[in-house]
């Protein structure tokens, strides 16, 4: 499974805080995620991209420590998003990078400190990431990050219900998403006068969405990597 | 006018030109069934073309039955027009090179009776012909691949509609495809009365299909808005208007509903003036015919 | 009353007119021969009289009914045979009959439609496809298909085309059946003249869509009336001789180097006698009956001989 976005929605998901200064913070947002070996999760998945027209599945969700995760839909068929996000956090967190201390906001109602991680090596995918984190609850509640070559993604959780197994009920995930095109000659299309593709213009990049509900985890249950084939 | 009907329809059923057809769709259904079987995977890379690269997509579980049941119905729903023109094209020229329209026609029946008992023969065999695609196209796929969800390739838009929302689409699609090919089978019907071959009304059936759906694809804004609304070509299509589903404010998809059923309701409103206008011109015509041959 | 009243009837195709101002009439019981070269307009006729072609102008009675109002009613007591009888040729013989008994109203048991093809020789045959029959075969259950609802007018246009000789004497015999014994009004059309000699008691000629004559046949052929052609070196010193003699109110025309006589036959030998005391050279002397006569004016104009005599 090389669906790094979605890897990187979910590292996120462990991310928690008790250090004051940034860099603190984010080791001891590592030292949280390693708690999670591995888990098994039934979600709801919503898609929204412009040229995907799916209805909302039932998907079951399966990582496993440090970088294996699987999206399955068992009673159907459901398109994954994938290399959104090239490079996995959970792989920056374990390189050398610099944490930067980027203010105060408010996510989701709920004051946040702002930390910039800007990886050392000057060649990396990733750019620079922005974490939003819930000092009290040591939560990031929002992550942004800028790659060479997806632009800039951005995640949102929420937390709720498996807030003890620090885990998320919620990740909005947004990305970038480029036009979709077939020839009509293939597809022999019905018109049926509805608009396509309200405001869309061909060629350009579009704003594409993905919405996660998690319905129940299994948390460290021991995983076979068989799952991720 | 029953008795009429029994007896066309003896006449359409026991000449062998009409299993040709049957014979043409089972042939070609199989050929399609076993390519997919074989090299489905590079069909679906052709049809989701760049998106391999940003989207994770299932092969395996997109080939199913009813995606391949989909892309038959894509591809021959084009071709079927033949085989319906084959048997409508024939049903009065036919005669007339046999040497039997004289005779039916000096019978003590209307003629606007045998013209109704024919048509009604020619909408009967097309119905089979049509049940009988399904039953190989949908029935057949579902045995050699299975059911799952059924991917739609759009020309701007993927869409994907739940395996237990898809059977009652095909349902309303095969009876809108007997009314789209009804259309067909009246031009040829109305050919059919102006010629003593039948070579001729089916050769100019098909060029006409041919014609028309060349200007119903074409993107040419001119014909657009002039010509294209009002071909019957293009109204044809709308059968693929069941798997278009609406979406919700947040762009899902929602199951159990269609797009746009108004547009398909104005496709079949527009298919049945042709299929009105077609056959009342044929037996205007006919009733008017000198019978020479 | 007359079975079939043809009034004034016209047809034309574009500037041709196949059939012009032609009237006639059939009784019941009759024979009628309907006589004319290929192309004469018979087959319109016929066509138009089983509402196949309608007509430009002109009435159509049947019946007594209007033909134009009365089409079902009428259509239902007519069988027809339109020149070579096609019929389906995937389907057995049984089912043709069958077929279009049900289409002339008559719902027939199996054993009425075996009886029928019995009746035309094709026992046995009930249901082999019609495509593996002779032309002999296939003529025959046209017949059965045309009888098959026991009508009451039976049209028979060109029969005996492609038949052998034997088929064309079954054909002869089927139809004095169905006058003499079943009592049925034939309308029989036919290029060939002994063949409606043979079998029609009234007849008619038709030419270019024109009537030329109407008749009985008796009449047509009558003794009293035979036309005699005599050939002479010269014909105007053999006409001024002849109008000076008794004969005279027997030459009806002159035409070239012909003097036509039209007289009883039994005064054949003692016009020929006659004509060698006038001292008129004669190089041929011929006799026909009017019928014959007719016919031989038309093909003669038309240079088309062999259509009588085959």
């Amino acid at each position: 499974m090389k669906s790094k976005y979605l890897f990187s929605i979910l590292i996120f998901s462990f991310l928690g805080a008790y250090a004051q200064d940034a860099t603190t913070l984010v080791k001891g947002i590592r030292a949280n995620l390693e708690k999670i070996n591995d888990y098994e999760a039934d979600a709801k998945f919503k898609t929204e991209i412009s040229f995907l027209k799916v209805p909302d599945a039932v998907v079951k969700i399966y990582y496993k420590k440090p970088d294996k995760i699987k999206i399955k839909n068992q009673n159907g068929i459901s398109l994954v998003p994938k290399e959104t996000v090239s490079i996995s956090l959970y792989s920056l967190l374990n390189s050398h990078y610099t944490a930067l201390d980027g203010g105060t906001d408010l996510v989701q109602g709920i004051p946040v400190r702002i930390i910039k991680l800007l990886p050392a090596d000057e060649n990396a995918e990733l750019v620079l990431a922005t974490l939003y984190i819930d000092t009290k609850r040591l939560l990031v509640l929002k992550a942004k990050t800028t790659t060479r070559e997806s632009g800039t993604n951005e995640v949102e959780l929420f937390y709720g219900k498996f807030l003890p197994v620090g885990l998320p009920d919620r990740i909005i995930f947004s990305f970038n998403t480029e036009d979709f095109k077939l020839p009509k000659g293939v597809t022999f299309d019905y018109d049926d006068g509805t608009a396509k593709n309200k405001g869309a213009e061909p060629g350009k990049n579009q704003r594409g969405r993905i919405e996660i509900t998690y319905l129940n985890y299994a948390v460290n249950k021991g995983l076979s990597d068989s799952l991720f084939k | 006018m029953w008795q009429l009907l029994q007896i066309e329809l003896l006449k359409i059923f026991r000449k062998p030109r009409t299993y040709i057809s049957f014979g043409a769709i089972a042939a070609m259904v199989i050929i399609i069934q076993i390519a997919l079987k074989f090299d489905g995977q590079s069909y679906i890379e052709f049809l989701t073309g760049s998106l391999k690269d940003s989207l994770e997509i299932p092969y395996t579980n997109i080939l199913n039955g009813y995606f391949v049941c989909f892309i038959i119905l894509n591809l021959l729903l084009i071709h079927i027009p033949l085989l319906i023109a084959l048997v409508a094209g024939d049903s009065i020229a036919g005669e007339a090179n046999m040497g039997t329209l004289r005779l039916i026609a000096s019978k003590p029946v209307s003629r606007t009776g045998l013209m109704l008992a024919k048509f009604m023969a020619t909408i009967i065999y097309t119905a089979l012909l049509l049940i009988w695609l399904a039953f190989i196209s949908l029935l057949i796929s579902i045995l050699i691949f299975g059911t799952n969800d059924i991917l739609i390739a759009r020309n701007d838009a993927l869409e994907i509609i739940q395996r237990n929302d898809v059977l009652w689409r095909y349902m309303a699609a095969f009876a809108f495809a007997t009314l789209a090919l009804t259309t067909v089978a009246a031009l040829a019907f109305l050919l059919s009365v102006f010629a003593d071959n039948s070579v001729g009304p089916i050769v100019s059936t098909i060029s006409i299909v041919i014609v028309f759906t060349i200007l119903s694809e074409m993107q040419i804004p001119l014909y657009d808005r002039t010509i294209k609304p009002f071909l019957f070509t293009s109204h044809m299509l709308a059968w693929k208007g069941f798997f278009y589903s609406k979406v919700d404010s947040g762009g899902s998809s929602l199951p159990g509903t269609i797009e746009n059923i108004r547009a398909i309701g104005k496709s079949s409103l527009i298919l049945v003036l042709y299929i009105i206008g077609f056959v009342s011109a044929a037996i205007y015509a006919f009733n008017k015919k000198d019978i020479l041959s | 009353m007359s079975l079939v009243t043809v009034s004034h009837l016209s047809k034309k195709f574009r500037s041709h007119n196949a059939v012009d101002d032609l009237s006639f009439s059939v009784e019941e019981g009759d024979v009628y021969g309907f006589l004319g070269q290929n192309g004469a307009g018979k087959s319109t006729t016929i066509r138009m009289l089983l509402t196949l072609v309608r007509p430009t102008s002109g009435h159509i009675d049947i019946f007594g009914l209007n033909l134009n109002k009365e089409r079902k009613k009428i259509l239902s007591q007519i069988g027809a045979v339109i020149e070579k009888p096609d019929l389906y040729k995937y389907l057995s013989a049984y089912e043709n009959l069958s077929l279009f008994a049900r289409m002339s109203g008559f719902i027939n048991s199996k054993k009425e439609l075996n009886a029928q093809l019995e009746m035309v020789g094709l026992a046995g045959r009930e249901t082999d496809l019609v495509k593996t029959f002779s032309q002999g075969m296939k003529q025959r259950l046209g017949i059965a298909v045309a009888l098959i609802h026991n009508p009451r007018l039976i049209i028979l246009d060109e029969p005996t085309n492609g038949l052998d000789p034997q088929g064309i004497a079954d054909m002869r015999n089927l139809i004095l059946h169905l006058s003499r014994h079943l009592h049925k009004t034939v309308i029989v059309s036919s290029h060939l003249l002994n063949e409606i000699e043979q079998i029609s008691n009234r007849m008619l000629i038709i030419d270019e869509g024109k009537k030329i004559v109407e008749g009985t046949v008796e009449s047509l052929t009558d003794p009293a009336r035979t036309l005699v052609e005599v050939t002479v070196d010269n014909p105007i010193a053999a006409t001024s001789r002849i109008e000076s003699s008794s004969w005279f109110c027997y030459l009806i025309k002159t035409e070239n180097n012909h003097l036509i006589f039209q007289l009883p036959k039994h005064l054949i030998p003692e016009l020929n006698r006659s004509l060698v005391q006038l001292e008129i050279n004669v190089l041929s002397l011929q006799a026909k009956n009017s019928l014959e006569a007719q016919f031989l004016s038309l093909t003669r104009s038309k240079q088309n001989v062999a259509a009588f005599t085959d």
